[in-house]
């Protein structure tokens, strides 16, 4: 008998402490951010959108063997010999002209793996972080400064080099005697 | 119907020249209108309020957006939402009983508010009876929520309506129970002869009259009509988290609307019953404030145990199914039978 009166009597006044809580709760300040109105800072360091400064690209392809998922898609043609592309501001001397820099957003990580080994930092984390789109192929940025004609100009251009370098290579190859036969087989591949 | 009649007489004199049918049919169908009116901006509101109220328990902040000032329109959106929905009826459900339960529930809700005294003069329906009434009344929306959990031909459908009759029809007891202590001090059943019992101040009410008795029996009713009215911590019909929606699991659009409507018309129900009986009715709290109209006082002492009602709601988790009898059998039925007699002894000595 004792145990339930105790009983009733603790449900009583841990009801009670418990309105209490909620009451305090009522009037304490929400911890809510109201997002598209307000934006909250984010953190220094944060990792978000990708971003080329394709000026400062050397075509060097370290980013896109460090990517874990393979989201970032160069080409590069070599520059002719009389061409001269410039230097990175980081006073690098640019070879190549890097005619198709695309990274696929919907692949990126944000692991930053890119970043480091750039050797002219030219690819960088933004905080940028609303980039939705209604079309998932919008998600592939294209970096490169060259357009479609131009880079496929250029593409054309070194095939046609490296055509010619081929005829005269085989040209050679032709006129040379024939080099004895070695039936060495190779590493099965 | 005498005193409503005579109110529209006084509101609009031209009325009493007609034959009195006609002047009854027309007055008793505005009331209607109005009292359904009354249900779904109650309803709309309080839909509102809860949310509000429930983020800020919680520390966010609630519907924001809509409407511009804090959500205000929340509500009013999700209502024309639910007006666009489809109206699904499963097939393997009992077709006619299904249709029929969301109105069974709503018609009990709505029937309730005939006997709600309001002010002095303005009383749907001033019966002899009306606590009796409108507690009979009440007890049809059991019928309507075992009939939609059986019609729905779901599992889950069917576990909260039987939940629903198990809880209705044990905590209809301590209901009766505990507001048989205040008919004990008012001598009658008839809501407006109870409310003017309590007239003088705020320590005539029936709530601090014969003290503490009445005051334990004020509680054991709040409680008691927190389970009638299916709200946590007595939400086991409906209980999200083990029976989807309990007996509303298989409605959508209109038909699920009306249980929403019901449930918020009985929240108001059970708060209008605990104000006129125990906390003076549209009476004043001091005899000073009675140039403020008695339907302020009334709703005002009404809202305020709807507030307490959502207070609750966010406050306690969920009882077990055996805890919700242990809390019905064996503490508010022997409390309130204690009550009784305890009141009664003081009447007579």
């Amino acid at each position: 008998m004792g145990e339930y009166f105790k009983n009733i009597y603790k449900a009583i006044v841990t009801i009670l402490i418990g309105m209490g809580v909620t009451w305090r709760h009522l009037f304490t300040r929400a911890v809510t951010i109201q997002y598209p109105h307000v934006k909250r800072e984010l953190p220094p360091r944060s990792r978000q959108k990708l971003f080329v400064d394709i000026d400062d690209c050397i075509g060097c392809f370290q980013c896109a063997r460090a990517c874990p998922v393979d989201c970032i898609d160069i080409e590069t043609v070599k520059a002719g010999k009389e061409e001269d592309l410039g230097e990175t501001s980081t006073g690098q001397k640019k070879r190549l002209h890097v005619v198709k820099f695309d990274i696929d957003l919907t692949k990126c990580c944000y692991c930053a793996d890119c970043v480091f080994p750039c050797p002219t930092e030219c690819i960088v984390m933004t905080p940028k972080y609303e980039f939705s789109t209604y079309d998932r192929f919008d998600l592939i940025e294209h970096f490169s400064a060259y357009s479609a004609e131009e880079a496929e100009k250029l593409k054309e251009r070194d095939r046609k080099e490296k055509e010619a370098l081929a005829a005269a290579r085989a040209a050679k190859m032709q006129a040379a005697p024939k080099p004895p036969s070695s039936d060495k087989p190779g590493p099965s591949a | 119907m005498e005193p409503i009649l005579q109110f529209f007489y006084n509101l609009v004199p031209g009325l009493a020249d007609l034959p009195l049918w006609i002047a009854a049919t027309i007055v008793g169908a505005i009331v209607v209108v109005a009292m359904f009116t009354y249900i779904a901006l109650f309803a709309l509101i309080g839909i509102w309020l809860e949310r509000k109220i429930s983020g800020h328990m919680q520390d966010r902040l609630g519907p924001m957006e809509v409407g511009g000032w804090h959500g205000w329109a929340q509500t009013i959106a999700d209502t024309v939402k639910l007006l666009l929905k489809e109206d699904i009826v499963p097939d393997k459900a009992d077709k006619p009983l299904f249709r029929f339960a969301p109105i069974l529930v709503f018609a009990a809700a709505l029937s309730a508010f005939a006997a709600i005294p309001w002010s002095r003069s303005f009383i749907p329906a001033n019966l002899n009876v009306g606590l009796l009434y409108i507690l009979s009344i009440s007890s049809l929306v059991v019928i309507g929520i075992l009939m939609g959990g059986w019609a729905s031909n779901n599992k889950w459908s069917l576990y909260g309506g039987m939940r629903a009759v198990a809880q209705i029809v044990s905590y209809e007891i301590p209901v009766s129970l505990s507001l048989i202590v205040a008919v004990l001090i008012a001598g009658t059943l008839d809501m407006q002869q109870i409310v003017l019992n309590q007239s003088g101040s705020i320590l005539s009410w029936n709530v601090f009259r014969f003290f503490p008795f009445p005051f334990i029996a004020f509680f054991i009713y709040f409680i008691a009509s927190l389970a009638e009215v299916n709200r946590t911590p007595f939400d086991l019909p409906e209980a999200e988290s083990e029976l989807v929606a309990g007996f509303q699991t298989e409605y959508s659009g209109m038909r699920w609307s009306f249980f929403m409507l019901a449930e918020y018309a009985d929240m108001f129900v059970v708060a209008a019953i605990a104000t006129t009986v125990f906390l003076g009715g549209w009476q004043a709290p001091f005899e000073f404030l009675t140039f403020i109209p008695a339907a302020f006082w009334f709703l005002g002492k009404a809202l305020l145990i709807v507030f307490v009602q959502m207070w609750l709601r966010w406050t306690l988790p969920r009882l077990r199914v055996d805890q919700l009898m242990y809390t019905a059998w064996k503490v508010l039925t022997p409390f309130s039978f204690a009550l009784i007699v305890f009141v009664s002894l003081w009447k007579i000595l």
